[in-house]
Parts: C-alpha cells; structure tokens; sequence
C-alpha cells in the first residue's frame, strides 16, 4: 500500500517537476510546481508527517506559488518565452552539469547509505513516537532544544521584511517633501 | 483521551481501529456519498434560502413560480445554465479556463469532510453505531483536521486568481488581483484567531476540539469572544460575502472574476461560492458553538446533536444573509486597513493574553493580575501602533507622491 502510494506520488512529483522546466508559460510552470507540491504532500502524508504534509500546501501551496503568480501577472511575463536566444553564454552546459552532478550526488548518498527511500520512518533525526501528535513532537523539540535557533529564524525573516518594506522605498522624495511641508 | 495514532493515515475515526475491511470501505464510501448529496441539496436551498430572505428584507416577493414558495427556483436555473452555449473567449488560455471552476469547486466540497454534524459529545466522544460499527458522524477526522480548513482556503485562491488571470480579459484580471490579495491577506487573521482555539483544545482534530467543548464549554466564552469575532469578519472576507465583495464589484469590474465565464463553468462557481458559505458556518459552530453540541431533548441519543448543528448553522447562514441585506460595501483601502491593522494585531495580542492566562494557571500565579498586567502591554504596544500609524498617515498627507515606488 506504501509503496503504490509512493510511486504514483512520484510520478505526480517528477511530472510535475518537469512541467516548471519545460512549460514555455510562465503560469503553466507555476500549476506545475503546484502540483509537484501536492505530490510531496501526500508523500508526506505517507510517512505519517501529518503536520508536515498539512504546513507544506498552506505555506508552499497556498503563498508561496500564490505569491509568484501574483509577480507573474502583474509584471506582465505571462507570455510565452522565446528560447532560441541564451541569455548569458554558457549557461544552460553549466545549468546541465550542476544539474547531473546533484542528481549524482543524490544517488551516490542513497546507494552508499543503509537507509532505504521507502517505508523507513526512522530516517529523521529524531524517532518519530506513536504516544503523542506530530504536532506536539515538533513543538517539544522546537521550543526546548531549538528555541534560540527558532528565534534567530524569527528575527532574520523580520529583519528581511523590514529591510524589503525600507528599501522598496523612494527615499530621494524625503527633502522635497519637507520643503512642500515648509510652504505650508 | 489520548487517541491511539497508529499506523492509520485515515484519521482518529474509531472506525478504522480495527483494521480496514469490506465493511469499513462501505461505510466509509456511503458516508462520503452522504455527505456530497446532502451539501448539494444544502447549497440548492441555501440560494433559494438567500433570495427568498433578502426579497422579504427588500420588501419585494422573490422566486415564487418554481414549485411551493419557489423553492425549486435553483433547480430551475441548474438546468437553464446546464443547457446553455458553453462560451470561451478567444483570448483565453484553454486549459486553465477549464481548470479554474474545479479549482474553486473541489476544496469547497473537501473542507465539509472534516466537520462533525452530529453525534453525542455529553457523555463519550461522539461516535455512533453504525451498522453494528462505532463511527464519528463526519466523513474524515484527520489528526491535522483545522489545517485541512486553511489549507482549502488558500488552495480555493487558485481557482479565482487562475479564472480571472486565463479569461484573457481586463476586468476579470483586475477582479481576480484584488480576490487573492484580499483572500490571502484575510487568511493570516483567520489563522491567528482559529490559534486562540487550538490552544484552549490542544488538539486539531475537529472532533477533540468538539468533545472540549462538551456540553456547555463552547470556545465562544472559553476564549472570551472576541476570537469569534475576528473570525467570522475574516471568513466573511475570506468568502467574499458582502461586506467585502470588492470581488464583484459590478459598478466597478463588470461582473468580477467570472465575467467570461457562462454555462455549467459558471454555475460551478456559483455552487462553490455558496458551498463555501455553508461550509464555513459550519466551521465557525465547530470551532465556537460547540458543534451539535447541546443539552438533549429528544429521545433517541444521535438525532439531538443533527438538530442543534443545524440550528447554529442556520443561525450563521442567516446572519450572512442579513449582513448582505444591511451593510454597504467597503472601500479596497478600507479593506486592507481593517485585516492588516486591525484584525492581525488584535488576534495575535489575544492570543498572548489567553496565554498568559494559561501560563499563570500552570506556575501557580494570580491569574486576573497575569491577564491585567499582559493587557496593559498590549495596550501599550497598540498605543505605539496607532502612533506609529498616524506619523506614516501625516507624512503621506504630506508628500502624497512619496512612500512606495
């Protein structure tokens, strides 16, 4: 049952995953991603990570792609993309070797690990316990071993969303602005 | 009650507790389809319900041809819109055109999987005996079960943003911006408050959240009211009911998001956006009201906690109703100010509030001086906030051509 589970949500994740690359829509490639993002859901889900599986469509899901088709229809590049031309040279042989090299990396470290890819719960750090929710596990190791590296995390993305509000700012205007203040 | 979990990714239903049979498929199988039947005929007379209601607040009779009180009047304009030339604009891309209505249309039926509509929470845990099998009256009971709520709401965004992004037309694209940003901004006070709950239940499975409340215990004053409150404006927005129907702002973008859209693709849209509202008045009895949660006054055990599930759900649907009848639509500022000024900093101050009551309960402090003390720092930071608000208002006023590129 796991393992069908397993193989039609790869299939779903890997189809996906090809349809961002290859769809020539921008928006297209963005349903793909979606869909890519179900699939991790579900495995999710298989592995019990009920709260993961959960946080994965309302964070991923639901803002994330939300938030890149947001930039795609307002910026107006929902057209489809003219190939023929690279825009820098070079780039797709190198985008083709890093892209090898990972999925080899990837391969090497399953094949060489005594972990396999399907079924194993255990492959986290920490043993997932039958006797409490996912939620209530991940919360007791959150805010006791993890608590200051969840506030750092905390502060870091305040701090960026401060930083993105400062400086999508026109900061030029501040001087004429006081001088139409003077007028008054 | 501490649910075994198990090896099961069905859920808590004590049903599946002893291994998945012929029968357990069964009865699962004509629980779902109970459940699709029953909302399909719940969304027929809710628009029926809606327009006879708001005739009669407008002075004016309504649908009255269609059967006994018009009450198939839906019915009616089901099979007039099945019928009808299905039309797709030339500009449109097909396949997401397509796509969008059952975008929409899904995560509304999904979300009424994990409502509990009945069952006898005074004494146990609200399962009943279903053909000689101990089960919960509602389709699923997954162990993340309010997350499956926010979850359908933000995935139920793609279906109006995709509907109007692929019309290929300017309206229904203006329409459908303005839908996701007010549906996504709206999604983060609807989680905040819903967080209130969660930490007075300890659980997310919308049938412990139902048992905590049992009989009398219902969060509307566990979590002292005004989680409720920000909760129902932000479903309201959520839904884009009147008040906040911007989305559909005829005056303003034609008919919203779905102005290209005709036929069946409409109507399943039309049947979403009235599903969605069923499906969140229900949310907002599981969450506060108790569920069918309710003193017992009939005598067979299963059939009093349908009756009071129904009452609180009509007590909500009607308040959408008369909500649409009575309040003018807001401004798209208006909007915004209220979910991000308001409504987020309100639901995350009380739900520090609420815990630091809990807090204190658990060391042994005074609780009322905890609470007191916690509320005059909210205070305090909200004084800074209105501050803050009204140095950034002045300058505006001042330099109107400042502020963001």
């Amino acid at each position: 049952m796991e393992t069908a589970v397993f193989i039609v949500c790869a299939a779903i994740v890997l189809a996906g995953a090809l349809g961002v690359v290859l769809a020539r829509n921008p928006v297209h490639a963005a349903l793909s991603l979606v869909g890519t993002l179900f699939g991790m859901a579900v495995l999710f889900l298989n592995l019990e990570a009920h709260f993961l599986a959960a946080v994965q469509i309302i964070v991923y899901a639901g803002a994330i792609v939300v938030l890149f088709l947001f930039v795609i229809m307002l910026l107006g590049v929902d057209r489809l993309e003219d190939l023929s031309v690279e825009p820098i040279t070079g780039q797709r042989t190198l985008a083709a070797l890093v892209g090898l090299g990972t999925f080899g990396l990837a391969v090497a470290f399953i094949l060489s690990s005594d972990i396999g890819a399907v079924g194993h719960i255990q492959v986290l750090t920490l043993d997932i316990t039958d006797q409490y929710s996912n939620l209530r596990q991940i919360a007791d190791v959150l805010f006791t071993d993890y608590v200051y590296a969840f506030e750092a995390t905390a502060a870091l993305l305040t701090i960026s969303v401060v930083g993105a509000v400062v400086m999508s700012r026109r900061m030029a205007r501040s001087d004429e602005a006081q001088e139409s203040a003077g007028d008054d | 009650m501490t649910a075994a979990l198990g090896p099961s990714v069905f859920g808590l239903d004590p049903l599946y507790d002893g291994g998945v049979g012929l029968a357990e498929v069964l009865i699962t199988l004509l629980k779902v389809g109970v459940a699709f039947a029953v909302l399909l005929v719940a969304v027929m007379l809710m628009i029926w319900f809606e327009r006879k209601l708001i005739s009669d607040m407008q002075n004016r009779i309504g649908p009255n041809l269609a059967g006994p009180f018009g009450i198939f009047q839906t019915l009616a304009d089901g099979i007039k819109l099945f019928f009808k030339e299905d039309l797709i604009p030339e500009q449109s891309d097909r396949l997401v055109f397509k796509l969008a209505p059952y975008l929409s249309l899904v995560p509304a039926f999904l979300v009424f999987a994990v409502v509990p509509v009945g069952g006898d929470f005074s004494g146990g845990n609200g399962g009943i005996s279903l053909f000689g099998h101990e089960t919960f009256l509602q389709v699923s009971d997954p162990p993340v079960g309010i997350l499956l709520v926010l979850a359908m709401s933000s995935v139920a965004v793609y279906g109006v943003m995709l509907a109007g992004w692929s019309s290929g037309s300017k309206y229904p694209l203006l329409a459908s911006v303005r839908a996701s940003a007010q549906m996504v901004s709206y999604e983060a006070a609807l989680g905040l408050s819903l967080a209130a709950v969660l930490l007075k239940s300890g659980s997310l499975s919308t049938n412990q959240i139902v048992a905590e409340q049992s009989v009398w215990n219902w969060n509307l004053w566990v979590t002292w009211v005004v989680p409720m409150v920000i909760f129902l404006i932000a479903a309201t927005a959520e839904l884009n009911r009147p008040p906040f129907d911007l989305v559909e702002a005829e005056q303003e973008l034609v008919g919203g998001f779905h102005t290209e859209y005709s036929s069946i693709r409409f109507a399943l849209f039309y049947l979403a956006e009235f599903m969605n509202t069923i499906t969140m008045s229900a949310i907002v009895v599981t969450l506060f009201l108790g569920g069918p949660n309710g003193p017992d006054f009939t005598t067979v055990g299963w059939l009093s906690g349908l009756l009071w599930f129904f009452i609180k759900l009509m007590l909500f649907l009607f308040s959408f109703v008369w909500l649409r009848a009575t309040l003018p639509r807001f401004r798209y500022d208006q909007l915004m100010d209220l979910g991000w000024k308001l409504l987020i900093p309100l639901s995350l101050g009380w739900l520090l509030v609420l815990a630091s009551y809990d807090v204190a309960g658990d060391r042994g402090w005074n609780r009322a001086a905890a609470v007191i003390v916690m509320l005059a720092i909210m205070a305090a930071l909200a004084g800074l906030l209105a501050l803050a608000l009204r140095a950034a208002r002045q300058r505006r006023e001042l330099d109107p051509q400042g502020g963001f590129a």
